[in-house]
């Protein structure tokens, strides 16, 4: 199995992570041995198979459409790299 | 006193021989004098630790104590701890100080237990040796002496190491697709990962939520049923976590193991499992047949399917979960970010390590558009048939046995060239995770003088009979006794 250029640089901007042009050769190879791993399982009959998505076959709980939480905007912005006003800062978004 | 377990300390601090101020001094000065050989803690809570010790001894006078109050132990550093730096092995997490208790965390916090500090582990649990921790690698303690650097295991390595060097008698761990087992099996000392959702997830830095556990590290069985006891139980701020009564996880450690069926998965027992280390592990199975077990070979079909099915959907979870680290609300950001994908982009590209890109980047491809099926979905059927074939094994046997890893602990950088030799090295843990029943590796021998771990594994919610079976077999060996040197 094996990817392409196009196809990492694609799936790093999906991804939102920045690829330098030198990091890209080794990521052909690592990810290319990853996916031919990962390819075992095309041999696997999987006809009229579940998927199966938690073990227990759990489904979501829930509950109450209560209010449980208290405001701690303090304590969260507190631990932010940019704040200001009780608002995060981001560049901006709108020239 | 940095010999004895947790059930011994715990009797010390009883009968009054010695304080939990004591006792938490006397392992912090361990910590202090010897840790710099293994790298097992990236941080220690001295003062906290200290204040709690006194808390605890004051309780103690007050005829307020628990079988934890006052004993030290150390978290691995994926749970978050309220006011203590909580890393995750990451960059991405180096200055991140959490404004909550993971409930792991606040159930130790309420049995009175003294944490002593944050263990290191590979970058979000992310790897088989502890070399991909943004902290350094963990150094094993066995073979130390000798000058070879070999690997503790990973994720939960700083877990396993600190314990096996006598730095803490027992830590927490987690185990995706064998993060507690394999370490536990190559640092010599016995650890638990529990069925999923016996153990609440919440405020534990997530990897991949549908496989993730937390669990038990300590020297015995007995003390590993210690943790389970305060770590078990039903948790309404985890929505996978399950509403189940939760046994006392000692009281059966003592029942005797007369007609325990005992399967061997012979797809465990492949040609990639060294001559020597299926020595040790036969011969601990035989320890078993002399307590009164009975055994017999068993076949789980799919299990070589596990990894690659593993390596699909632990990466595209992980590849969602993993979407939060922005650099907008916590954790790094980058310098100067020209515009808002700059900032995205740089700053994960800036705070994530390589084995954690990779496996973003593979998560991602596997959920994009046109390989959804192909890949998550295939993979998710799978894992069905995997299920299926432990479900059918424990129609015929109570337990299954097999060694925990192909061979004992590495020297590092052996397999950091190749992603996927490093993989292999999980590829008799991994199905279990993807099944989500219950396992356990008890320390069954050595190989030229490194551990050898056996894996338990159990049916759903069956922790009290594998740490039942793992106390009957420490009764009878001293595996788990042996120090490094």
């Amino acid at each position: 199995m094996t990817i392409s250029r196009e196809d990492i640089e694609k799936v790093a901007v999906l991804a939102r992570i920045r690829l330098d042009e030198e990091q890209i050769p080794a990521l052909e190879n690592d990810l290319g041995n990853i996916l031919s791993l990962v390819d075992q399982l095309s041999a696997a009959d999987t006809d009229n198979v579940e998927p199966l998505a938690h073990p227990l076959d759990a489904v979501q709980r829930l509950r109450a459409d209560e209010v449980t939480e208290t405001n701690q905007r303090e304590a969260f912005q507190a631990i932010a790299p940019a704040t200001e006003d009780g608002l995060y800062l981001v560049p901006r978004v709108i020239e | 006193m940095h010999k004895k377990s947790v059930a011994e300390l715990s009797r010390e601090l009883e009968s009054g021989k010695i304080s939990s101020v004591e006792l938490t001094r006397e392992f912090l000065d361990r910590i202090r004098a010897e840790d710099r050989r293994y790298n097992s803690f990236i941080t220690i809570t001295e003062d906290q630790a200290m204040a709690d010790a006194k808390t605890a001894d004051e309780q103690r006078a007050e005829g307020k104590a628990g079988v934890w109050t006052g004993v030290p132990f150390a978290h691995k550093d994926i749970f978050c701890t309220n006011g203590v730096t909580t890393t995750a092995g990451s960059k991405m997490l180096a200055n991140f100080v959490p404004p909550y208790d993971a409930t792991v965390t606040a159930n130790f916090r309420a049995a009175g237990a003294v944490c002593l500090g944050k263990t290191n582990m590979d970058e979000f649990a992310m790897g088989s040796s502890n070399e991909s921790s943004f902290f350094g690698p963990v150094n094993n303690p066995w073979g130390l002496s000798n000058g070879d650097k070999r690997v503790p295991g990973g994720s939960s390595g700083g877990s396993a190491a600190a314990i096996a060097a006598r730095l803490v008698p027992a830590a927490t761990a987690t185990d995706t697709g064998g993060s507690i087992r394999q370490p536990a099996a190559l640092c010599g000392i016995t650890g638990l990962k529990p069925t999923y959702g016996r153990v609440s997830r919440y405020g534990m830095i997530a990897f991949a939520s549908s496989l993730d556990q937390g669990g038990t590290m300590a020297r015995t069985a007995e003390d590993n049923a210690l943790m389970l006891n305060v770590m078990a139980g039903f948790d309404p701020k985890d929505s996978t976590c399950v509403e189940r009564a939760v046994p006392d996880y000692t009281a059966t450690l003592n029942e005797p193991l007369n007609g325990l069926r005992i399967g061997l998965p012979k797809e465990y027992f492949s040609d990639q499992l060294s001559p020597a280390m299926e020595q040790q592990i036969r011969n601990a199975v035989k320890e078993y047949e002399k307590l009164g077990a009975s055994v017999k070979e068993v076949s789980l079909p799919h299990a070589k399917l596990a990894i690659a099915a593993y390596y699909v959907i632990a990466p595209a979870e992980a590849s969602a979960n993993l979407s939060r680290f922005d650099g907008v609300r916590y954790g790094y950001r980058c310098e100067n970010p020209q515009d808002l994908n700059d900032l995205y982009t740089r700053t994960r590209a800036e705070g994530f390590g390589s084995e954690v890109k990779r496996r973003i980047l593979v998560g991602t491809y596997a959920l994009s558009a046109g390989y959804f099926d192909a890949y998550y979905l295939k993979a998710q059927k799978v894992r069905r048939l995997i299920q299926q074939d432990f479900i059918n094994a424990f129609k015929e046997v109570d337990v299954l046995m097999s060694p925990v890893t192909p061979s004992p602990a590495f020297v590092q950088g052996e397999k950091t060239s190749d992603p996927v030799t490093m993989y292999l090295e999980d590829v008799f843990t991994i199905a279990v995770n993807l099944a989500g029943v219950p396992a356990m590796s008890v320390p069954a021998g050595f190989v030229d003088g490194l551990p050898v771990g056996l894996q338990i594994i159990g049916n759903y919610f069956e922790e009290a009979r594998l740490l039942n079976a793992a106390h009957q077999l420490q009764q009878v060996t001293d595996w788990h006794q042996k120090l490094p040197q």
